[in-house]
């Protein structure tokens, strides 16, 4: 009731409303609430510096447009014909188009100092204390921590927002469109530095409070970094079209101090080593349905459909692959389609995955085919 | 005069071969508003999905392929088309020429656009789809990963493409070779100039563009790799290509406006427009920039600091020669004596606004503070400043300023008024508050947003709605005009205009200028 007639008035007040607001939010700067109207000056050096960079060159526009503004409205309001006057005639003036191509240059050349320190604090990524490499995929990131002893902590990070959400049979939650399953950690006051590539097509990886974005090509690694000076949950989102899902997928950036970061990243290699036994273990057909569910709902809906019927992708149920040949339905999900949007998961997906999820659409949406893939098939059909 | 002279044929085919001028123009006039309605309906489309968080009408898919339609017939199929209408119209009648330097290649530059258009638009009716890659197509989601439609894009690019050369070519034919005796190149008016400069503009850049689509096409269809990094290609390659395009592009658009601003803002402040010799010198140096600022679009693709930085300072160099442009036309009205019929108030409404666009376009230009902008409604709203309150304001201008001659109809002013007002409001409402939102860190290009962005988005597709439906009394105005409009006689329909096509009958006879009129010792454009 009250969001509703905060809502109307904010509706109804229009631009002037905004304006005063968007001075006041630059003035405030923005603490812990979300900043509904102004770049936030985030949690990194960079970051204010960026935001300060933003509020000068907006007062400057702001000064020259009263200045500008107030001329023509005087000339507006007083030299109409209404009034009676009769017009001037003049048409030049060497000395006045000087100054107003002379002064401007001067004020843009002040613009770019700080603009050019900046940007070579932007470039500067020497002195890192931890690499983590970012891909994106249609339409998920993938972080990798690479450490010098090989031993590489990597995940996908998916939307967690349930589609009853986004497609509103259910409420919407608090972090709508802007959680994942599994957020990029990383430690408070620690330089890291980001490898930011692509497997598809090109995204942007962006996250407002941490003055990161940079764009995510295939082919290409481009670096950036950050330093978040403040714990907290950052979110972000992709920022270049990517296809049809671009709008869904977030970035979350867990920031943690360096003794929680240590406990996690441990965590994380203890939950690595867990799958390495799994890979040696032959599960039931329940146990592979029900991961494969799992798998399935996280990586393949998207564009095969809830029910394998199909989207982007080709549909699933009935499909001459998934209730053919089993070797030839493997070979489609480890190495996908060449030229398609099929990609290969087979680096995407560990094996116990793989081979759940490939039993799952042997077996579910009507598909009845009976057999069984274990880890350990995955891993010889990898083989060759 | 002369009674041997013939008026257009009867019928379809006067419309079909007709090598007219003034038929042309109209024709392309008429065909960018027609675009205007459509590329406004997928506009609105996308404003209805984005009325609340969540998907409601359509999915994420259509509704990508409702922002690259929206983006490409806007650029492709209004704004520029009614330009060159515009052109068409007024180039030889204020240069005192009787018509286009190169009349049937004018017949062909026109009716090569409806198929290419019908062709871009039927694309919805495909398997896969329409193009979903948005209007700047970036590889390789535009290749590799594009709909089968894409094949109809690439093709369709071309024609248009075609069809811009061919009119340019005719426009600096026509300006160079058939200005009446005693026209100098410095005593043209304005619109001519900058019109001018827009051709070699688009004459050094649309073949940039086909390049390349036809590499796109090379890769899609033919085993290429430009853009392919797999095959050892550069998808960055494609993003610099298509800037080297793009950025002209956006000038392509904005000088004529620029043009009409300049003739129609000296008339209703009955005083010379000042500084003529700066504003030809300032378009010339935005022409010549407009080359060399290309990658400010491609700020975060990861460019070396020494590239990064000079295309930083190229850019902002470009609010100069821009400044100098304000301050003329605000200078022009200082001291005049103003009145304030409905092409006026869209000139000043295309002066606060695109000044705001410019002010923005400098914000942007701060490649630092573009890491946070860039891809974000930021540049949403900067560029519909500029497009729709720079190009289509003063293309709306345009019109209500030569209908009278063009029809010798007055158009009804409380209705041109009106539009004007519900427009303006209706333009701010709409893209005032992207501001907010882009800065908040709302990515452009997607189908649904958090919920901290659903104020302001809400406020935005109302404004659309809005301005929408003032398109709507605009159409009415202009067929009103025509069909039943208060006639007028009077050569200058308005007592501040000056130039030659005031100085011909109202409405303007099929044939003009065929004995080319004599200039007086006074300045055209004073
Ligand atoms: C980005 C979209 C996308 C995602 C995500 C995706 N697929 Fe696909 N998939 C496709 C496309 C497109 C095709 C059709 C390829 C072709 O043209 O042959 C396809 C085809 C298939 C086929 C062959 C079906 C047939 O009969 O043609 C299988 C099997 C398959 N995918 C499995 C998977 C699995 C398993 C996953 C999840 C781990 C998955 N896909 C995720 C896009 C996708
Ligand atoms: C003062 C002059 C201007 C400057 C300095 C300027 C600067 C910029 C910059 C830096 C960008 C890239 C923003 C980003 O993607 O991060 C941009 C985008 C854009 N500008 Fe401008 N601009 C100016 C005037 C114009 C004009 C006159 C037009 C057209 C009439 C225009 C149309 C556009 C368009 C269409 C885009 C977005 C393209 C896209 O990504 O889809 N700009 N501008
Ligand atoms: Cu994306
Ligand atoms: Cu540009």
């Amino acid at each position: 009731m009250c969001f509703e007639a905060k809502r109307l008035a904010k509706l109804a007040l229009g631009p002037v409303l905004m304006l005063l607001s968007m001075v006041s939010a630059g003035v405030m700067a923005a603490g812990e609430k979300v900043n509904e109207v102004n770049m936030a000056p985030g949690v990194t050096a960079v970051g204010q510096n960026i935001f300060d960079l933003h509020m000068t060159i907006f007062w400057i526009c702001v000064i020259i447009g009263l200045l500008v503004f107030g001329v023509m409205f005087y000339s507006i309001i007083y030299h109409r014909k209404s009034r009676g006057v009769t017009p001037a005639t003049f048409h030049e003036s060497t000395k006045v188009e000087i100054a107003w191509t002379v002064v401007p240059f001067l004020i843009l050349i002040g613009m770019a100092v700080p603009a050019t320190s900046t940007l070579l604090e932007i470039y500067d990524v020497e002195d890192a204390e931890m690499d983590i490499l970012i891909t994106g995929y249609q339409w998920k990131w993938k972080y990798e921590y690479l450490s010098d002893d090989g031993e590489n902590v990597s995940f996908f990070s998916n939307l967690r927002t349930p589609q009853s959400e986004i497609y509103n049979s259910e409420d919407k939650g608090q972090h709508y469109l802007l959680e994942v399953d599994e957020p990029l950690v990383i430690p408070v006051d620690t330089k890291v530095r980001f490898l930011v590539t692509a497997n598809d097509v090109i995204h942007a990886w962006w996250v407002p409070e941490l003055a990161v974005k940079r764009d995510a090509i295939p082919g290409f690694i481009n670096e950036t970094w950050t330093l978040a000076e403040e714990e907290g949950i950052y979110r972000g989102q992709c920022a270049e079209l990517c296809g049809k899902d671009h709008g869904f997928m977030p970035v979350v950036v867990n920031v943690v101090s360096q003794g929680e970061y240590d406990e996690w990243l441990s965590g994380k290699k203890a939950e690595a080593a867990e799958i390495k036994e799994l890979m040696a273990q032959t599960f039931t057909m329940d146990e592979l349905m029900e991961r494969g569910k799992a798998v399935y709902d996280r990586n393949c809906l998207a564009c095969h459909g809830a029910n394998g019927e199909g989207g982007v992708g080709t549909a699933i149920a009935a499909s001459a692959i998934a209730t053919g040949d089993l070797a030839g339905h493997l070979d489609v999900g480890i190495n996908g389609v060449a030229g398609t949007a099929m990609q290969a998961f087979g680096g995407q997906i560990n094996d116990v995955e793989m081979a759940a999820v490939i039993t799952y659409q042997r077996n579910a949406f009507g598909n009845n085919m009976g057999d069984m893939v274990q880890p350990i098939d995955v891993f010889n059909h990898k083989k060759g | 005069m002369g009674d041997h002279h013939h008026g257009p044929a009867k019928g379809l085919s006067r419309w079909l071969f007709t090598t007219n001028h003034k038929d042309i123009g109209t024709m392309y006039l008429w065909f960018s508003f027609a675009m205007f309605i459509m590329g406004g309906a997928f506009a609105m489309v996308i404003r209805a999905e984005l009325f609340q968080p969540g998907m409601q009408l359509v999915d994420p898919a259509f509704f990508n392929q409702m922002t690259t339609l929206h983006g490409l017939v806007m650029v492709f199929g209004a704004i520029m088309p009614s330009f060159v209408g515009l052109a068409n119209w007024m180039i030889p009648m204020m240069i005192g020429a009787p018509d286009m330097a190169l009349p049937r290649m004018n017949n062909w530059s026109f009716w090569i656009l409806p198929p290419a258009f019908l062709l871009l638009a039927s694309s919805l009716f495909m398997e896969g789809g329409a193009p979903a890659f948005g209007w700047t197509f970036y590889a390789p989601l535009s290749t590799t990963y594009a709909p089968p439609s894409v094949t109809y894009f690439i093709f369709s690019v071309h024609v248009l493409g075609l069809s811009s050369i061919m009119g340019s070519i005719n426009i600096i034919a026509t300006v160079m070779n058939m200005r009446a005796p005693g026209m100098t190149y410095m005593k043209m008016p304005l619109f001519v100039w900058t019109w001018l400069i827009t051709a070699f503009l688009l004459v050094a850049v649309m073949p940039v563009l086909a390049g390349a689509v036809t590499m796109m096409l090379m890769d899609i269809h033919f085993g290429t790799s430009f853009f392919s990094a797999a095959g050892g290609g550069d998808p960055v390659l494609f993003q610099h290509i298509f800037w080297f395009f793009g950025h002209p592009e956006v000038y392509i658009i904005i000088l004529p406006a620029f043009g009409v601003v300049s003739q129609i803002i000296p008339a209703f402040s009955r005083k010379p427009l000042f500084g003529y010799d700066s504003m030809v010198y300032a378009t010339a140096s935005i022409a010549f920039l407009s080359f060399i600022v290309w990658a400010h679009h491609m700020y975060t693709v990861g460019m070396p600091i020494a590239g990064e930085l000079f295309f930083m300072y190229a850019t902002m160099l470009i609010a100069v020669p821009t400044g100098v442009k304000v301050f003329n036309w605000i200078t022009t009205m200082w001291r005049g004596a103003m009145t304030f019929e409905t092409p006026m108030l869209f000139c000043i409404g295309f002066l606060v606004l695109f000044t705001i666009g410019g002010f923005t376009g400098l914000m942007l230009s701060i490649a630092p503070a573009d890491f946070q902008y860039h891809d974000s409604y930021f540049v949403v709203a900067h560029f519909h400043y500029v497009m729709v309150a720079g190009a289509v304001f003063s293309m709306t201008a345009a019109v209500y300023y030569w209908l009278p001659k063009w029809c010798g109809r007055m158009y009804n002013e409380t209705m041109g008024k009106t539009h004007f007002w519900i427009s303006f409001i209706g333009f701010n409402v709409t893209f005032f508050p992207q501001h907010f939102v882009g800065l908040a860190g709302m990515p452009r290009r997607i189908p649904d947003y958090a919920l901290q962005f659903a104020d302001f988005n809400m406020m935005s597709s109302i404004g659309a709605f809005i301005y929408g439906a003032s398109q709507i009394l605009f159409l009415y105005n202009v067929i009103a005009t025509i069909v039943a409009g208060k006639p007028v006689s009077d050569e200058k329909v308005w007592d501040g205009a000056e130039g030659l096509e005031w100085t011909v009958a109202t409405p303007a006879p099929y044939h003009t200028f065929e004995t080319p009129p004599t200039l007086d010792a006074k300045p055209a454009h004073a």
